[in-house]
């Protein structure tokens, strides 16, 4: 059973990495009703790294997400985005101060085609480059042949890919991901992932991501961090955390 | 075929101002998933406001333009002030509230105007034109009144498909907390969305008015209860279903009307509802089954 670490670092290179925090929670708290879905809460997502926040159905996850997004209302705590905070800054606020959140469910808008989702994500920009659409069109080919399809025609893979371009349009300096695997066959969660790391290793992009399937998203992340029942249990480079049998056994399911 | 040529141009013209109707309805469906029982009410108060300055001097088309202003800013202030506080809590509630506006307006318009029966000039002419020696019973102003309904949905087709706002009333209405998250400011927009309601409900009273309907504070009563089943028809979520609906039930019930007698009217159109709840509960044009999928 590992101790638990604190802000464990890592030796993990990737191209934007200098371990500044982008994202900092601080002793967030939050309720649902009587229950505390999180619990003091402090974690912080680095530049140019993968955050993955692990744990069991209910331990938390997806609450974190929506607290650090403004989609929720803290008790207790901060929220700190490149050292300012934002705790209680409107939702519809985030996404220009560089936070994009491709929510649980991915977010698709399936009455809307694939091209005007793409163009909901960059509506708050004013105008929108067309490189930048072509850019999200040459990373995704299958959303290209879709373009003019409503999204509900998507697969769920290509769905994971929409939400992603769409987030990409919004030039995030951080990106929250909430559970893209779900659903997803194994080849298209490697292929999605696969895709987020490269984005990180070239572009610098930060990710905090939220997942139950904890062996893929270790596989991928720089760091994680074990979340159960709304408290965080341990901190620490991924690759200690796939090492720890104990640990992986008692939280993380495998 | 006289009385069939005459039966399907007066259905069309009542069918029209339906859709103007059912269109309203729909635009705050789809933005707030409310019904607004005080469409009516709403549009009573800008059509008295746009008689008020007909029978003070103005031209028709001054009035119109304040209606529609006034329709606009009606819309939006109720938004603002008494839906908001009722958006996202239980369905019923928001029913209430309308219901309660409803009747408050309709006083409120019955003390500032009166209860008596006003007559409103129409801007063209209601006599039928004449083909050689016949007459026929299309008039001028039936021709303004369908016009007007279609030029109000094209407009409002090129609002939704081809501008940012239009493109951010539709992410609000149908991915709300997403659209947050994408940054769109979605409260506005869903006071647009009444606003633009009260707009075009300003437009079928005005229309109807014209077409020779006397004028009282509840004299758009019955059009509710065809706007919402001709919205229903449509599919309360698609703008062109509305239209469809809406001009198919006024050819319906026109040929009701007029082939079985003007008292199963009523009974035909809550038959039509029933029909399409039964065998098509979404609608001829309904997206429902997109919004599950």
């Amino acid at each position: 059973m590992a101790e638990p670490v604190a802000h464990g670092s890592t030796a993990v290179s990737a191209a934007g990495a200098d371990g500044t925090a982008v994202l900092e929670v601080r002793d967030l708290t939050t309720h649902y009703g009587p229950v505390r879905a999180l619990d003091g809460v402090s974690l912080r997502a680095d530049k140019g790294r993968i955050t993955a926040v692990l744990g069991a159905n209910g331990a938390g996850k997806t609450t974190l997400l929506r607290t650090v997004s403004g989609l929720i209302r803290p008790a207790r705590g901060q929220v700190l985005l490149d050292g300012t905070e934002i705790t209680r800054a409107p939702v519809e606020s985030m996404v220009g101060r560089g936070m994009s959140h491709v929510p649980e469910g991915r977010g698709v808008i399936a009455e809307l085609t694939v091209d005007e989702n793409l163009r909901v994500g960059a509506l708050f920009r004013g105008k929108t480059p067309k490189e930048e659409f072509d850019r999200v069109y040459e990373l995704f080919p299958r959303l290209a042949e879709r373009r003019n399809q409503p999204a509900h025609n998507l697969s769920g893979g290509e769905r994971q890919m929409l939400v992603i371009g769409r987030a990409l349009l919004a030039r995030p300096r951080i990106l929250l991901l909430d559970e893209p695997s779900l659903g997803l066959a194994p080849r298209i969660v490697a292929q999605i992932f696969g895709l987020v790391r490269q984005l990180v290793d070239t572009e610098g992009l930060s990710v905090l991501l939220v997942e139950q399937n904890a062996r893929s998203a270790l596989s991928v992340a720089d760091v994680g961090v074990v979340l159960n029942l709304g408290r965080v249990v341990v901190t620490d480079s991924a690759r200690t955390l796939m090492a720890d049998e104990d640990l992986r056994h008692a939280y993380l399911g495998f | 075929m006289q009385q069939f040529i005459t039966l399907t141009v007066a259905g069309a013209v009542q069918g029209a101002v339906y859709a103007a109707f059912a269109l309203a309805l729909v635009l705050i469906w789809r933005s707030t998933r409310i019904v607004n029982f005080a469409q009516g009410a709403m549009a009573a108060a800008t059509t008295f406001i746009a008689l008020a300055l007909i029978e003070a001097g103005q031209s028709y088309w001054v009035a119109l333009l304040v209606a529609l202003v006034s329709g606009f800013v009606l819309g939006a202030v109720i938004e603002r002030v008494v839906i908001r506080p009722v958006e996202g809590g239980p369905e019923l509630n928001a029913v209430i509230v309308t219901l309660g506006l409803f009747i408050a307006i309709q006083a409120l318009v019955a003390i500032v105007f009166g209860n008596d029966e006003r007559a409103f000039p129409p801007p063209f002419d209601r006599v039928g034109f004449t083909v050689g020696e016949t007459n026929i019973a299309l008039t001028p102003n039936n021709l303004y009144t369908i016009g007007g309904v279609l030029v109000t949905l094209v407009l409002l087709i090129v609002l939704f498909r081809y501008t940012p706002v239009g493109l951010a009333m539709r992410a609000s209405a149908f991915g709300q907390e997403v659209a947050r998250l994408l940054g769109v400011r979605v409260s506005r927009m869903l006071t647009l969305g009444w606003a633009l309601a009260a707009v075009v409900g300003a437009v079928a009273g005005v229309l109807i008015a014209g077409e020779g309907s006397s004028v009282t504070p509840n004299f758009m009563d019955a059009l509710i209860v065809y706007g919402f089943v001709a919205a229903v028809l449509g599919g309360l979520d698609s703008p062109i279903g509305a239209v469809v609906g809406g001009v198919a039930l006024g050819l319906l019930l026109g040929y009701v009307r007029g082939y079985l007698g003007d008292e199963v009217v009523n009974l035909a159109a809550l038959v039509i509802l029933i029909v399409v709840l039964l065998v098509r509960p979404g609608g001829l044009f309904s997206s429902a089954q997109a919004r599950r999928a």
